[in-house]
């Protein structure tokens, strides 16, 4: 029995009736990494005598009946931005090789608490920031369907980990679309919960106001499971939203009927490959034979929202990233002065694409700038968010493809910031907005994945794992996995 | 507004950055390029929009004042490049 490919649910299902053992699953997981981690390079770090160690403890509570969580038991990892306490945790960054953790992110504990199984932490683009995880400061990670595709960024190592059965499921976060863009990639499910619903706390910051950890899985039914876990309020985090968390399992409907959905046209136009728009009427037209009604829609500062996303994310990352000087923690460079020191370690720690959005972000909030840009992309990220209120007044939730194409060729952007940053063109103003986001994948085209996107008013999460489940059952667009054998 | 070699030079300063020639160059063109498409913004207007620093309806949150146990300074200074007498190290500052 392959366990490595079982979803969590099904996986819960099978230790809870004790068919198989944590420590079985979680030696079955680390074969496959082992098996087809050279290959795909998803992992910064692979902590396999934990992991297994944890599980066997796991088991031992099992066997003496404790009360379990249905997570309990599964092997997982997450992204090297979450702080995991005693194990290494470096935003695939030079400058923190070294760095580890003297505790654990919220949502790290959370996971723990509930008996899940830390397999390791994955690549990423540096600090979140990139679309393709060309920029990681180590080593490229691969698309699972397409060793010379990139995985999408900067979550693709956590992406491209499930997509290759290497963890049950992942944790990302999404800044601009670093976990619906890279799950679209690498067709896998990934949610980017609403701002403030998920705890920040532990998460290494890249732009505060935007920054949101969420899941990444096989199919619907994990992602509710783990937002279950991870999601709700928490004291240490003063952005944490102070709400109710509902068991999100119970969204797990087949039925939309009188659900009524928006296409935003300018989500549809140029840019967007045809054959992914294609795929898009597909899904609508599904949806429609299920009993919703899908109507088109307009947002109309969409186009404004890639300028004024770079321009809040880089003044953000400029504050945020001036904590990497060398005194406290991960590299430094010896220097004779201490001025001198914090310009050597950070030029040397830091990459290119890191740098070019310190810069970015430190004149945008400079003196005689802050007007012309920082302010300017507030005031625009006012009116993408009314965009957004307005539809929603109409509609339950909005579809939209995730990314205008399916996963491209390395080298293929990596010299052109503005064609890079294109790519998140889908995904960007749900964070400038605070909404979340759920991208499902829906189809391929030329072997790789398709991601389809549903977009939903603050804290309806519920809404959209109601679609994305209805579009699961009810056809099989939703499993672009069978493609992948032969590749790894 | 272009940007010149000497503003990359100023801004780099600020960012605490080195940059080589190379560098210099290579950024300015890119930023340049990175800021004519950040014009976009002026096409809207937006003299009567308030900012949006934020999504949630936030306010300052503050906590009881209490005291409560800290991080044991050995642990704090585990991750220190260089360390002296429960202190972080640097290289001399005047």
């Amino acid at each position: 029995m392959d366990l490595y490919k079982k979803t969590a649910h099904e996986l819960s299902s099978l230790l809870q009736k004790r068919e198989v053992s944590s420590e079985e699953l979680t030696r079955s997981v680390l074969d496959r990494i082992n098996k087809v981690e050279e290959k795909v390079k998803a992992f910064v770090t692979v902590t396999g005598e934990q992991a297994l160690e944890q599980a066997r403890e796991i088991d031992e509570k099992r066997a003496r009946g404790e009360a379990m969580s249905p997570l309990a038991g599964i092997p997982m990892a997450m992204k090297d931005n979450i702080c995991t306490k005693g194990v290494t945790t470096t935003c695939a960054s030079k400058i923190l090789y070294n760095f580890v953790p003297p505790y654990n992110a919220t949502v790290t504990e959370k996971l723990l608490e509930a008996g899940t199984i830390l397999l390791g932490k994955c690549n990423m683009d540096e600090f979140a920031m990139g679309s393709s995880n060309e920029n990681s400061g180590f080593f490229p990670t691969r698309n699972p369907h397409d060793l010379s595709a990139v995985p999408g960024g900067s979550s693709g190592g956590a992406a491209a980990a499930v997509a290759a059965d290497e963890a049950v499921f992942t944790l990302g976060s999404d800044t601009g679309g670093s976990i619906r863009q890279p799950a679209a990639f690498c067709g896998v499910v990934g949610l980017k919960p609403t701002y403030g619903y998920v705890p920040r706390y532990g998460l290494i910051a890249y732009a505060s106001s935007l920054d949101q950890i969420g899941p990444l899985t096989k199919d619907i039914t994990d992602c509710a499971l783990v937002l279950n876990v991870i999601a709700g309020h928490d004291p240490k985090d003063s952005t944490s939203a102070p709400v109710e968390v509902p068991d999100f399992t119970r969204y797990l409907v087949d039925d939309v009927k009188g659900l009524k959905i928006g296409i935003p046209k300018e989500y549809m136009g140029e840019g967007i490959d045809p054959r992914i728009a294609a795929y898009l009427k597909q899904a609508a037209a599904k949806l429609e034979e299920l009993g919703a009604v899908c109507e088109e829609v307009s947002l109309p500062h969409t186009e404004y929202a890639l300028p004024a996303y770079y321009i809040i994310a880089s003044a953000e990352a400029s504050s945020n990233l001036a904590r990497y000087d060398g005194v406290r923690y991960g590299l430094r460079v010896e220097a004779e002065d201490v001025i001198s020191m914090f310009c050597k370690t950070r030029s040397q720690g830091f990459g290119e694409e890191v740098k070019r959005r310190i810069m970015l972000g430190t004149y945008a909030l400079s003196s005689g700038y802050y007007d012309a840009y920082y302010l300017k992309a507030l005031k625009v990220r006012t009116l993408i968010k009314r965009d957004f209120d307005q539809a929603f007044l109409k509609y339950d939730c909005l579809l939209t493809p995730t990314s205008p194409t399916t996963a491209f060729k390395f080298g293929e952007k990596v010299n052109d910031p503005l064609a890079m940053y294109l790519s998140d063109v889908c995904t960007i103003p749900i964070n400038l907005a605070g909404v979340p986001g759920l991208s499902l994948p829906f189809g391929t085209v030329e072997g790789l994945p398709v991601g389809i996107q549903f977009i939903g008013k603050p804290f309806g999460e519920g809404t959209l794992l109601r679609v994305g489940y209805a579009l699961e059952q009810n056809t099989d667009l939703t499993k672009p996995k069978a493609q992948m054998e032969g590749v790894i | 507004m272009k940007i010149t070699v000497k503003d990359v030079e100023h801004v780099a300063l600020l960012a605490r950055l080195d940059l080589t020639e190379q560098d210099k160059e290579k950024y300015t063109q890119s930023l340049n390029a990175i800021l004519e498409y950040m014009e976009k913004l002026n096409q809207i207007d937006t003299s009567n929009v308030e900012p949006t620093a934020h999504v949630l309806p936030l306010k300052n949150v503050f906590r009881e004042d209490k005291l409560h146990r800290t991080m044991d300074k050995e642990l704090v200074l585990a991750n220190a490049p260089e360390e002296e007498d429960g202190c972080f190290k640097v290289p001399r500052i005047v």
